[in-house]
């Protein structure tokens, strides 16, 4: 009745193959990044800024690469952590070398660093598939924090190993470093955010999206019609490097201004990024931003629910706060198997027939 | 302050209590939960027993009451923002992060929101020289004092030479563990001994192949510089290699009970640094006995009490109190500021006297903290773990490091950090108020 399709007429192809082919989606979208980008910096405060919103952005970023890679192009990757690493210790190699460099330069040539490791590590899947590439990009991830932790090249021969963010300003406001405001920060990654779900989304609906499914749904077959695999599935690893890389180069230069390979890169980091992408949905960009709100978001609200409204004592709140997401989980995944986003179609195709379903 | 509740109470929902005016505010960045849980959560109780003893027996601080909040970090970075970002609108008095790598990422953050750190026994070595680290303070020991401590009771064991001696350090892989390497190595090369670094990554259940490393290498000595799990594992696996237990020396935070219970018999003989007392022979256990525990208002089980790491726990809470003290003297109010806060810490004079007045006599060395030295003496003792009597001992008096060494080192440090972030280095003057 009000979420519908009937009477929205497309006149060109073009208006066929966009995005958001239902006005209401349409209107949804535009209105949700207005709110982010004009509403949300009125009422932010650092607290929501560094615990909440740019953590999040950040790890939205992490999930959509490792959705192109997993889930349009089928290629299981446990290496996320290990190129978050490759993310942030480029930036901070880049701050550090070129002081002057401006600092969205710093993260684009991060994520582009992070691609072509990520191409490298990416080679194995040309012979191997399935859980034994996983096993393969779980040596990625080790082999890379501990060069990260033991080559001291890489964190400028600092005594202790930790990499600091110096301070950087975009257009005269201080974006990394103490003295960044949360507003500023979190308007930053949001930048990053729409780019790059942008650049995402028409990856997927264009040829080399389609040829990465083609490779996800059945290799052989995509081969026969002419899909090149090399191409097709380095590419996936590239680009979701890419991704992944700005993600760790954001959380070093931004959230946590201070990093050590070991604890921030560690493989709980990889398996993250993955229970993201799979609670939010395989092969979906809105499942990357579900995911990750569910993984980063829901935590820090239920530790503010437990702890600062309900007064109960910390250790118990962190227990149960495992036990209740660890929960949830379980139970999304058993009511629909496909993610979140698959609940979402569901409930969209059922509010398009509301209130006559038939 | 009020905007950050009201963003918590906005975001759940639901209406958080607004603090009453006239306390002081204690927070403590716990962890209760993960891998080093076991050392944080004694830690965590004896800061929190002290604190409440304080208000119980002495109505707080200069008749101010003490108000504590606690937050989880779990050792974890991400959640020491996340507590850190928390915690700055609500005027905290001093943060004790009990990590280095948390140190790290807060240095900046306290320095530019005016926020004085402490952190006891850990952190940032050269953050000692208070002209750079205005905000952080690392007394009465840090690290670089702990490595020297230890070869110094090595040099004294050994009639003052430890040429052709090899030390190996089994260090934890991370900014902690590597926290005392650069010392070690100028050592090394003063008092010529082989080093031999061998890292373990964290948590330190695995540890194998370094111990196969050992047993390969021979060498004469291995200082271990471990946290949580990592301590008990290596010990045990040095029982099992029957690597002689006296000559294995670990940091302070690798000389708990928990370390060495576990290994049962294997243990006796071990040694670690110790940079206070430990044990319930203090008068001070007696007051926290009456006003703390037997009231029921003890954090943990109050079964801790005297345990190395509850020790440690009301010494920083002791020398926070302490330093509140000093800042409402120096500023002639009840009520401070953060900000008047690090004055008393920056003036803070503890003597040997004031220890027995607080019921702690002997527990902690005599020291005063000044603009350009934030670090205290850097004294520390060696204990000895008696697997029978399942006791520490100390074996020795309070031993000096070697402050000139680690002076340099640290100037070298602090003006290098200082050049990189366009600090001056200054003493700051007292706030106003």
């Amino acid at each position: 009745m009000i979420y519908r399709e009937a009477g929205d007429y497309k006149l060109t192809y073009g208006a066929d193959a966009q995005t958001f082919p239902i006005k209401g989606d349409r209107w949804a979208y535009w209105l949700a990044l207005a709110f982010a980008a004009a509403v949300v910096p009125l009422f932010l405060t650092d607290y929501l800024a560094f615990a909440l919103l740019v953590p999040f952005l950040i790890y939205v970023i992490a999930a959509l690469g490792l959705n192109l890679l997993l889930g349009y192009c089928g290629q299981l990757s446990l290496g996320t952590g290990g190129f978050m690493a490759v993310g942030a210790y480029a930036a901070f190699k880049l701050m550090t070398a070129f002081p002057g460099l401006n600092i969205v330069f710093v993260i684009i040539l991060a994520g582009l660093v992070t691609a072509a490791v990520g191409v490298l590590f990416g080679l194995p899947s040309l012979r191997i598939k399935g859980f034994y590439l996983a096993v393969a990009t779980l040596a990625a991830q080790f082999f890379l924090v501990w060069l990260f932790t033991r080559a001291p090249w890489f964190f400028n021969y600092s005594p202790t190993g930790m990499i600091t963010a110096p301070t950087r300003t975009l257009f005269g406001v201080p974006i990394t470093g103490p003295s960044a405001s949360g507003v500023s920060v979190y308007l930053f990654c949001l930048g990053f955010v729409v780019v790059l779900a942008w650049l995402a989304r028409n990856l997927t609906r264009g040829s080399l999206g389609r040829s990465w499914m083609a490779i996800r749904d059945m290799d052989i077959a995509a081969e026969i019609i002419g899909v090149n695999p090399l191409r097709a599935k380095l590419s996936a690893f590239a680009i979701s490097s890419f991704y992944v890389g700005i993600a760790g180069a954001l959380l070093f230069t931004v959230a946590l201004g201070a990093a050590e390979a070991s604890e921030a890169f560690g493989i709980d980091k990889s398996f993250l990024v993955l229970f993201m992408v799979i609670i939010g949905g395989l092969g979906s960009i809105l499942g990357a931003f579900i995911g990750a709100a569910f993984l980063i978001i829901g935590p820090v609200l239920l530790k503010l629910l437990l702890v600062n409204n309900l007064g109960w004592p910390t250790d118990l709140a962190a227990h149960v706060e495992v036990m209740i997401i660890g929960t949830l989980i379980l139970v999304f995944l058993i009511a629909e198997p496909h993610g979140l986003t698959a609940l979402w179609r569901t409930l969209k195709e059922k509010l398009r027939l509301w209130p006559f379903p038939y | 302050m009020k905007t950050t509740h009201f963003a918590a109470a906005l975001a759940v929902g639901m209406t958080a209590a607004a603090p009453a005016l006239a306390e002081l505010h204690f927070p403590s960045l716990s962890y209760r939960t993960g891998p080093f849980a076991p050392g944080g959560i004694p830690f965590a109780d004896g800061y929190s027993d002290y604190l409440t003893l304080i208000n119980e027996r002495d109505g707080g601080i200069g008749g101010v009451r003490i108000r504590q909040s606690e937050c989880e970090t779990a050792y974890n970075t991400e959640r020491g923002v996340e507590c850190y970002q928390g915690l700055r609108g609500e005027d905290p008095l001093v943060l004790q992060p009990l990590s280095t790598g948390i140190t790290y990422q807060l240095i900046p953050r306290t320095m530019q929101d005016q926020i004085p750190m402490h952190t006891m026994g850990y952190g940032r070595t050269s953050a000692v020289n208070g002209e750079v680290f205005n905000w952080t303070f690392n007394y009465p020991a840090n690290y670089w004092d702990g490595a020297s401590v230890i070869i110094n009771y090595l040099l004294e064991e050994n009639d003052g030479s430890l040429d052709d001696k090899k030390i190996a350090l089994l260090y934890h892989n991370s900014a902690f563990g590597r926290e005392p390497i650069p010392t070690l190595t100028r050592l090394s090369e003063r008092e010529g001994f082989e080093l031999l670094t061998i890292g373990v990554d964290s948590p330190g259940q695995q540890q194998s192949s370094q111990w196969l490393q050992i047993r390969r290498e021979r060498p004469d000595y291995v200082i271990m510089w471990g946290w949580g799990v990592m301590n008990s594992t290596a010990i045990q696996e040095a029982a099992n290699i029957r690597f002689p237990m006296e000559n294995f020396i670990g940091v302070w935070w690798s000389g708990s009970e928990q370390d060495v219970i576990p290994v049962g018999a294997g243990a006796h003989g071990y040694k670690a640094l110790a940079m206070h007392g430990t044990g319930r022979d203090y008068p001070v256990y007696d007051d926290l006995q009456t006003y703390v525990v037997d009231r029921g208002l003890a954090a943990g089980t109050g079964g801790e009490l005297g345990t190395v790491n509850y020790s440690r726990g009301m010494y920083a809470a002791m020398l926070a109190v302490e330093a509140a003290k000093v800042a409402q003297e120096i500023h002639g109010v009840g009520q401070i500021t953060p900000a008047m806060m690090r004055d008393g810490m920056a003036n803070l004079v503890i003597t040997e006297e004031l220890m027995e007045s607080l019921g702690l006599p002997g527990f902690g060395p005599a020291f005063e903290v000044d603009c350009t030295n934030h670090g205290g003496t850097g004294a520390a003792m060696i204990q000895q773990w008696d697997a029978n009597a399942r006791e520490w001992n100390l074996i020795t008096d309070w031993i000096l490091p070697d402050r000139e060494l680690i002076m340099e080192m640290v100037m070298e440090d602090s003006l290098a950090y200082a050049a990189e972030n366009d600090i001056t280095p200054t003493c700051l003057d007292r706030s106003g108020g």
